[in-house]
């Protein structure tokens, strides 16, 4: 898993509370057995407009100033819905490494994490102010591009221009396995003996729990 | 109905607890090591279905990496199977097959138990786990599907995860978790006669938010849970994904009991009554604290629906279309709901015409649910021009209800008589209901296109699908023999 420590990029507000995994990726751009290629169903059903997939012009990605968004700034309980990782799979492919919004749903949250993106907490105050000062007017003129935001991990802050640092939350783990990009099954797997001395006690402990005995 | 709390416990709240939760002491019994803010927990039970499994698998494989513990995982087809009869591995869901044929592979790779298509114990995992009696009380059991802490309806600690953690909990037989923070929602009161539990959870939803319960675990408590049967809790806690929460849990009491009671992979004679102690003592201990209290009065509570996009945007049958300022979610939010679900405010929900109905899903497809929508529908008629559809949740409920004649009901009535699976409650390019057409759909999300693009979908009950089938438009289940009481 690639370490996350800092990030300087174009941030892209989508304020709206709730946004689901369902909108996040639909079930019907999951084409095949994998993690690739879902870039092009992110968000499909926003994005585009009929069979044809005009791009929808009043949807903020197809906004050529945000076209190197790197950051997504997004309402509470982001990522709600169902546990498809394809919809985190999808956010990194597009270009997303990091998620600022009030709160993220549980596992979409863990789903982050294992795929080395940052989902930090912001208030919502905080948000919808650096959405503001970040909105770029329509247009495709570069000069018009928003300025980018810069996130530092170690620190937990966010900086950009019109504001000093704020401080964003993530629980110690979470901050600790992104900076380290350590992968969790292998850290796991250093505790292989306590498990297996946790599994004989609890065998007798719990023998009902378990469906088989060991040969 | 109107008496609501919630009462947060202050943030840095150090009180001692000196008695345990439900959850506490399954996590207890269940924490191989403490650290930090997460936990490494023992994982009893890993489910897999071929939309997300299949890939878990194949992770661990190229990784070269083992499933630890095989005789404790378990994996079935249900997602994008298909539910029309004389199904085989071919589905009308773009590329299905291949899932279906790389979760096969996998599966036989890893020496995983498989519920094959035509196996007759396929079903909907979260379905067939209590119905096969793999979920039990106390049991730690995760699935890459957000709808697992539908388990927590026999008492056990489940919850949905991704694949990766899938590919985690079974290459190792443990996850790393922070402990939720802890709520108890008790629902007070006697239902009457056509409410049910999908009732109860729309309206936790609707005053509390789909994010009300975010992070947390639930415990659901009070006359009125401890009243409903063990399918009825499944769906309770089913919904609790719809909170947004961790998970959600009902102390598991003699209805468990006997419900698990013989089940083919419940333990037996001695293992059984070493088992049925320990249950016994997985109750919240009476001076527990819980972060967080939600209490609910239901004596009058009428059936629920929603009227907009997310389950939050939910109202009494009886309602109208609420307004903007009454509707509890953002301006924005408000105005897409209202614009995509093509409806008025003001106007009542009974008055809305509709296309389709559809009754099934791990929310509401058991043999329960399949009885109450049955005795409206028994001697009735679906609507002219109104689609209705029967997905029975598993293979196993479905004989059951042949047996007992349901399926005769259904299809005299005009519903379609399907083969179990996950079906119409999601849209995975295969099968929809339409661009623009109105469904009553016993199922759990009513996104934007998640029964197909531009499909407007308004949850309820089974009995309300079937009611709001009858009539052609979404109706007060109520107002039908048997459930209208005399002094209605």
């Amino acid at each position: 898993m690639q370490a996350f420590r800092t990030l300087t990029a174009i941030a892209v507000p989508l304020l709206r509370d709730n946004i689901d995994t369902d909108a996040i990726i639909p079930s019907r751009e999951i084409k095949r057995v994998g993690k690739v290629g879902l870039a092009q169903g992110l968000f499909a059903g926003w994005r585009y407009l009929g069979a044809e997939r005009e791009p929808n012009p009043d949807f903020i990605l197809n906004d050529a100033a945000y076209a190197d968004a790197g950051i997504l700034l997004g309402g509470s309980n982001f990522g709600c819905g169902s546990s498809r990782e394809h919809a985190v799979w999808a956010l990194a492919e597009y270009g997303f490494r990091a998620i600022l919004a009030p709160s993220f749903a549980p596992i979409f949250f863990d789903n982050c994490l294992n795929n080395g993106l940052l989902a930090a907490r912001l208030p919502a105050e905080s948000v919808q102010m650096i959405a503001a000062l970040i909105a770029a007017p329509k247009t495709t003129l570069p000069a018009h591009a928003p300025a980018p935001l810069t996130l530092d991990l170690e620190r937990c802050e966010v900086t950009g221009a019109g504001f000093g640092p704020l401080a964003f939350s993530i629980e110690p783990h979470a901050r600790a396995r992104l900076l380290d990009g350590l992968d969790a099954i292998d850290f796991t797997l250093r505790s292989a003996d306590a498990i297996e001395e946790f599994r004989a006690a609890d065998r007798t402990r719990r023998p009902w729990a378990y469906l088989e005995d060991p040969a | 109905m109107d008496e609501q709390r919630r009462e947060e416990r202050p943030a840095g709240d150090r009180r001692p607890q000196h008695s345990a939760t439900i959850l506490d002491k399954i996590w207890r019994e269940h924490l191989i090591a403490a650290g930090g803010d997460r936990g490494l927990l023992a994982i009893d039970r890993v489910f897999l279905h071929e939309r997300t499994g299949a890939i878990a698998l194949e992770g661990l494989r190229e990784r070269g990496r083992r499933v630890f513990a095989a005789s404790q995982v378990f994996c079935t087809i249900d997602h994008i199977v298909d539910t029309r009869s004389g199904r085989g591995d071919s589905t009308l869901v773009p590329n299905g097959r291949d899932f279906i044929v790389h979760t096969r592979a996998a599966a036989r790779h890893a020496g995983i138990r498989l519920f094959d298509v035509t196996d007759p114990d396929q079903g909907i995992v979260h379905v067939i786990s209590p119905e096969l009696g793999l979920a039990l009380p106390g049991l730690t059991i995760v699935c890459p599907d957000s709808h697992t802490c539908t388990q927590g309806g026999v008492g056990a600690f489940a919850w949905g995860i991704g694949s990766t953690e899938a590919e985690h909990a079974l290459a190792t037989g443990t996850l790393r978790l922070t402990k939720p923070r802890s709520l108890r929602v008790t629902f007070d009161g006697r239902l009457t006669p056509g409410v049910g539990s999908k009732d109860l959870s729309l309206l936790l939803i609707s005053r509390h938010g789909a994010g009300g319960g975010n992070g947390m675990a639930i415990e659901f408590a009070g006359s009125a849970v401890r009243a409903l049967g063990v399918e009825e809790r499944l769906t309770l806690c089913n919904m609790a994904a719809e909170f947004s929460a961790v998970t959600a849990l009902i102390a598991p009491d003699d209805t468990t009991f006997a419900y698990l009671s013989g089940r083919r992979y419940a333990p037996r004679e001695a293992r059984w009554d070493l088992a049925l102690t320990h249950w016994r003592s997985l109750s919240s201990d009476p001076s527990a604290v819980f972060d967080a209290e939600i209490r609910l009065d239901v004596n009058d509570l009428a059936p629920m629906i929603t009227w907009g996009t997310s389950p939050q945007h939910a109202v009494q049958i009886t309602d109208a279309i609420p307004g903007e300022s009454a509707a509890g979610t953002s301006r924005e939010a408000y105005r897409r709901a209202v614009a995509y679900m093509g409806v008025t405010p003001g106007v009542p929900l009974t008055s809305l015409a509709i296309d389709a109905a559809f009754i099934g899903s791990c929310t509401n497809g058991r043999i329960a649910d399949l009885r109450s929508a049955a005795r409206v529908l028994e001697g009735r008629r679906v609507a002219r021009g109104v689609r209705a559809i029967c997905v029975p949740g598993s293979s196993t409920l479905k004989r059951q209800a042949e047996a007992e004649g349901l399926d005769r009901i259904f299809k005299d009535a005009g519903f379609e008589w399907r083969e179990s699976g996950c079906s119409l409650c999601f849209y995975a390019g295969g099968e929809d209901l339409g661009l623009g057409k109105r469904v009553v759909s016993s199922t759990n999300r009513n996104f934007e296109g998640r029964q197909g693009p531009g499909t407007r979908t308004h949850i309820a009950s089974p009995a309300t699908v079937a009611a709001s089938a009858v009539n052609g438009h979404i109706a007060d289940v109520r107002r039908f023999e048997p459930f209208r009481p005399c002094e209605y």
